[in-house]
Parts: structure tokens; sequence; C-alpha cells
């Protein structure tokens, strides 16, 4: 009661009028810092979703209409014509069937790639961490150095090499490549996952008998989904993004969708169809976009998941 | 009796680093050993090669009378438990439980049967469907134990069992170890850095230092014949007092002139002529006020801090120029600025040579 007394008593003058502090802090929506901190995002969300909405009102318009000239304003009226087009007749080159093909390709190329290289690089992690042999760091080193050379200076080689296979030209050795490639950062990821698990593990599991394969199967996987989903992410991406791999070793027809959509759009004859090429673009960009989406989901809860203690 | 597990000549090198070396300890058949020592003294390290989990760089290792030097960790008759439990996470209890049996392939009647049973000593059966995540940390150790329980070997290694719980946990696990060792009498291995664990559960402890064992004894012996300075000032929580001065026959003269009557102690190598010493003394064993009389020394000294714990107080003063602890009854009114009579017995006490820094 004496402090409240003081309290009042002695308040300076400018602070009689304010109300008196109590409870949480009030927080005004409109300060200086705000403001900035919102104009600044909504000006570059705007900056990138500008393209995208070109792109996707540009698909559902009819040539006429692109011809008229206003590129930013809506679609008078709604054509899934393109999108159909895109899809089952425009022309890749000689043949004219679509960009169906070489959606299947790139399905062709991506799954075995990704599950291939994702198996081999978790293997190679939990090895290098749990099974520690002679020269394991050095077997690292090497691994990690060749994330840092350049694809251009082993292209030529590895088409040698793949001649030599006798795959050259074939859905094989796209798949081969690719898992090849995926190998330094793959491996790194696990093996930083793997080594961030307890030791102990490990050691439990040895002692109750269990041998390579069962520790790898029964203990550490069930334990690995956050990282598996964060490497499909990055493997499922990366090959379905994958230009020059599919250009030069999958041979014409097993080309992916990269390679098709480019045929489609640099195409050289007769006129230009930008809603085609535009709704060929946002089909073959839409597998990522997908895994991005559904998988950013379900790593957040994989690592929820994860986030068990003992 | 041929020992349970019987460690010779054990060497470790990690690259330059000698971890463990030339290494000797005979455990008999159901002890309870404690490996007690600061952390990086080689305690781990020496389970972890007694397990199998580390290979050994020189020496040999017998469980049981087989030589298991080279053997796989299953294959050597032992259970481990883990400071951080250790339990698989995506395994309900009982399966975490049952998970060496099932990849031994035995039988499932009997995997149910031994789960049964360990579930029963250790009390976790309304836990069995559980998993890991949905238990506490006691919880979590006792199945942990239990997973050594299963698989009916001869050698139990804990790990510092008991380090990631609370005290009061603590405590109580303590004694279940112990029920425990009395109801199965494995032999039992247990590393530790606390000394209360250690005194209380052990047979025998071994006192580590640079991965040399420095004392093997009952706790009794290591607590009141301490081998050397290194293992007098571990063990004791406030630890033991120590005065350095000169020892010349049956006097003890500390550095600021102080002349402490020794002729009372049990020398194991009495000293010839005048050596550096240090003389040590717990503080239980210094007594205040009438207890002190009749004490071999007795001095006249000023509390400076009281610290009273409840059932006992500790008091800090300055004996011989050096500061000292002791230990009184709550019930004496002690104010700090007192001025009191302590005296204590060097017969209680341990001398040790200052150069050697070994029990004289």
């Amino acid at each position: 009661m004496n402090a409240t007394a003081t309290v009042s008593g002695t308040a300076p003058a400018e602070n009689r009028s304010a109300v008196e502090p109590r409870g949480p802090r009030p927080k005004p929506f409109f300060t200086p810092k705000k403001i900035m901190i919102y104009t600044t995002l909504v000006f570059f969300s705007l900056y990138f979703l500008f393209p995208l909405y070109v792109m996707v009102t540009t698909s559902f318009k009819t040539m006429p209409e692109i011809r008229f000239g206003s590129i930013f304003a809506l679609p008078n009226q709604i054509s899934f014509d393109a999108w159909v087009r895109a899809w089952t007749t425009a022309c890749t080159g000689l043949t004219c069937n679509g960009l169906s093909p070489g959606f299947w390709n790139s399905v062709k190329i991506t799954v075995p790639s990704t599950i291939v290289s994702i198996f081999i690089a978790a293997i190679n992690g939990y090895a290098l961490v749990n099974w520690r042999f002679k020269g394991a760091d050095i077997f690292f080193a090497i691994l990690i150095f060749g994330s840092f050379i350049p694809y251009q200076v082993m292209l030529y080689p590895l088409v040698m090499i793949t001649r030599e296979m006798g795959i050259f030209g074939s859905l094989q050795a796209v798949i081969f490549i690719h898992t090849i490639f995926g190998m330094p950062i793959l491996t790194l990821l696990f093996r930083n996952y793997f080594a961030s698990l307890p030791q102990e593990l490990f050691k439990a599991a040895r002692v109750d008998g269990a041998g390579f394969w069962r520790i790898f199967f029964e203990i550490m996987l069930p334990m690995s989904l956050p990282i598996f989903v964060v490497a499909l992410i990055l493997q499922v991406t990366g090959i379905w993004n994958d230009f020059l791999f599919g250009a030069v070793f999958a041979g014409t027809q097993n080309q992916p969708m990269t390679v098709q959509l480019n045929n489609i759009v640099n195409s050289a004859q007769g006129t230009p169809e930008y809603n085609v090429n535009m709704a060929a673009t946002v089909l073959t960009g839409l597998v990522p976009l997908i895994v991005y989406f559904v998988s950013g989901k379900l790593f957040v809860r994989g690592v929820a998941a994860g986030a068990v203690k003992g | 009796m041929q020992p349970s597990v019987s460690i010779k000549d054990l060497s470790l090198n990690f690259g330059n680093v000698k971890v463990l070396e030339n290494l000797n300890l005979d455990i008999a058949q159901g002890e309870f050993i404690v490996l007690l020592g600061p952390s990086g003294c080689g305690k781990s390290t020496l389970l972890n090669c007694i397990a199998g989990l580390l290979d050994v760089s020189d020496g040999q290792i017998f469980i049981g009378g087989r030589n298991v030097t080279w053997m796989e960790p299953k294959d050597r008759g032992i259970g481990m438990v883990f400071q951080s439990y250790a339990l698989y996470p995506q395994m309900s209890v009982e399966r975490n439980l049952s998970f060496g049996l099932r990849v031994a392939g035995m039988p499932k009647d009997e995997i149910d049967r031994r789960v049964k049973r360990a579930a029963e000593i250790l009390q976790i059966e309304p836990l069995l469907q559980r998993k890991p995540a949905n238990l506490s940390g006691g919880q979590r150790q006792r199945v942990a134990i239990g997973r050594a329980l299963v698989r009916d070997v001869d050698v139990f290694l804990f790990d510092e069992p008991l380090s990631n719980l609370d005290a009061k946990l603590r405590s109580d696990l303590r004694v279940e170890i112990k029920r425990l060792h009395a109801r199965l009498k494995n032999t039992m291995i247990y590393v530790t850095h606390d000394q209360i664990e250690a005194l209380t559960l052990a047979d025998r402890i071994a006192i580590m230092k640079n991965g040399v064992i420095q004392q093997l004894a009952d706790p009794h012996t290591i607590y009141n014949k301490p081998t050397n300075l290194y293992v007098a000032g571990f063990i004791g929580s406030p630890s033991m007092n120590f005065i350095s001065g000169t020892l010349d026959g049956q006097t003890f003269t500390a550095e600021d002139g102080t002349r402490i009557p020794v002729g009372s102690y049990a020398f194991t190598t009495p000293p010839t002529g005048a050596t550096k010493a240090v003389l040590g003394v717990r503080p239980e064993h210094i007594f205040i006020g009438d207890g002190a009389q009749g004490m071999p020394f007795t001095t006249e000294a000023e509390v400076e801090i009281v610290e009273p714990m409840g059932s006992e107080t500790l008091a800090w003063t300055k004996v011989a120029g050096v500061a000292v602890t002791f230990r009184c009854s709550s019930d004496i009114p002690l104010h700090a600025g007192d001025t009191i009579t302590i005296g204590f017995d060097v017969a209680r006490g341990s001398l040790f040579d200052a150069g050697t820094e070994n029990r004289l």
C-alpha cells in the first residue's frame, strides 16, 4: 500500500496522463519498424510472383487475345486449350506428342535415381560414422572433393565410360550418372545426421548382437525419417530439373521433360505459341512444386517425430 | 576360484595418446566393482574394452575364464547399461527388451518368459507396451537395466547409469541397483564419477587417474587409508584437510611452526630422518569443545564461516595457518567469530610423503 502511494505521489508529470503499465505490454501495429518490414516483404513477394502470374494468365488465354498485347490483363475467357495441346500435341523436335512422353521419361529417370542414390548414400553415411574403417576419413575427403569439380570437366570422360559400359544413350546411363553425382552431398547429409544420433544406441545394439545390416535397418532407418525427406526433396527436384545429363546421356527416345520443354519453347518453326509455351513450362515445374508443398509438411512432422530423446 | 573378469596388461592408444597402459585387474565372481575417477581418466574406455566395443592395443581380457579379447560384444557374456539409456526409440519397451534375444534367434516362448521375469524384477510390467518417449528418466533406466537382464549374462557393465537422473531418482535407483545385485549375485562393473555411488555400491572401488588404477580396495579402506594424496583428495566431501610440513621422528612440524604429535600414527613405511610430508585429516575427525579434550593435538581456533547442513554443521577455521573444515553436530551452537578448542588424533588421519605423494 505504501509502495503504491509513493509511486502515484512521485510519478513524473508526463506519466500521470498515461495508463498505469500492467500486464502485457501493448503492441501497436503501425510502428515505423513494422511498416518497413511489411512494405519490403510485400514488394519482394510481388517481384517474385509477378512472372508466375503472367505465365499462368497467359496460358489460359487464346492466341488472338495474347496478340492484343495487354500482358498483365486477366484472360477474357478461360481456355484450357493451351494446356491440352502442351500435354498432348505440341511439337518437340520431330515428333508432335506434347510433353506427356517427356513427363513419363522424367518419372522413369527420377524414381530409380532417387531411390538408388539415397539408399547408397544412407549406407555410406552410416558406415562412415558407425563402422570406422581404415582410411574412412580419406575416403570421405575424396567424396566431398568430388562435389567441387564442375560437371563440365567430367562430362566427356563420363560419355566415354558409359559408352564402354554399353549403356550410353539409355535410361540406365542417366540413372547411373545421377546416382554418382548425388553421392557427395547425400553422403555428407547422412553422415552428419547419423553422427548426431547418440553413439550409445549403436553400442547397445552391438551388445545385443545385431550386425551391420540389422542395426542399419532396424535401429538407424526408423530414426532417420527427417533426413530421408530432406534427401528426397533434394534429389527429386535436382534430378527433375536436370537438363544437361538428360540431354547428353538419355538418348533421344528417353529425353526428360526439361529437354522436351526446351524443344517446344525454342522451336524455330511457325509462330511462337506463347500460351502453349507457358502451359508447358508450368507443367514441367509442377512436380518440384508439389514435392515442396507435400514434403514440406511431412518434413516438419518428421522432425517433430524424430525429436524424441532417449 | 578363478576370477569372473580378468584384465591382463591391457593397453589402449588412440594414435599417440595412451589412454590405458598396462592395466591389470581381477574381479571375483559376484563382486561389485566400481571404477571411479574424474572425466577423462579412462574408466569408460576400460569398460568399453571389456564390452568389446573398443579394440585393445595390447593385453588380454578374460571373462568367465574364456579369453574374449578378440570376441564380438554379444559373445562375451555381458550386458551393458548406458548413461543415455540408449533405448531404441521406435520400439516398445517389450521389443526393446527382446531385441537382443530376437537377434539371437531365441524361441518365442523363451523370449516371453525372460521378458516377463525381467519386467517383474524391475517392476516395469505396466510399461511394456509403451514407447521410450513416454517414460520418465527413471523408468527408461529401468528398461535399460532390463535389457541387460534378459540376456541372462554373468557380467553386468554399467556406464554412469545414474548420471542423467535428478538427485532424488538417483538415490532411489542406487538402492535398487544394490538390491538387484543382492538378488542376482552377478559380477557387476560400474563406472561413475560420483563418489557417493561408489562408496555405497561397491564391494571394491578402483580409483583411476590418467588411465592408471591408483588404489583398488574396499570403500572403508579407500576412505580411511587412501594410498596417495590424489585418492585422499578425491574421496570425501568436503574433502580432506591437508597441512604441509616436516616429519621428524614422532613430531610433525607444520610450515608455520605448529608442532603436531604423530606418535599414535600407524606407519606403513616409517620415514628415516626429517621428511617433507603432508598431513591429512578428514573434517569429521576433528573434534571441538569437550570432544577435543584428551586428543593428542589441541589448539584454540577462531570460527570463520559456518555452513549449517541440517543434520550437521560444517565450519571453516584456521589451524597451523591453513584453512581447515570440520564437521560437528548441528545441535552445537556455532557462530562466525567464536573462539573454540579443536583437536584431532593423527591416528585417524593420513600422512603422505610430500615428494612421492604416497602414504607413509
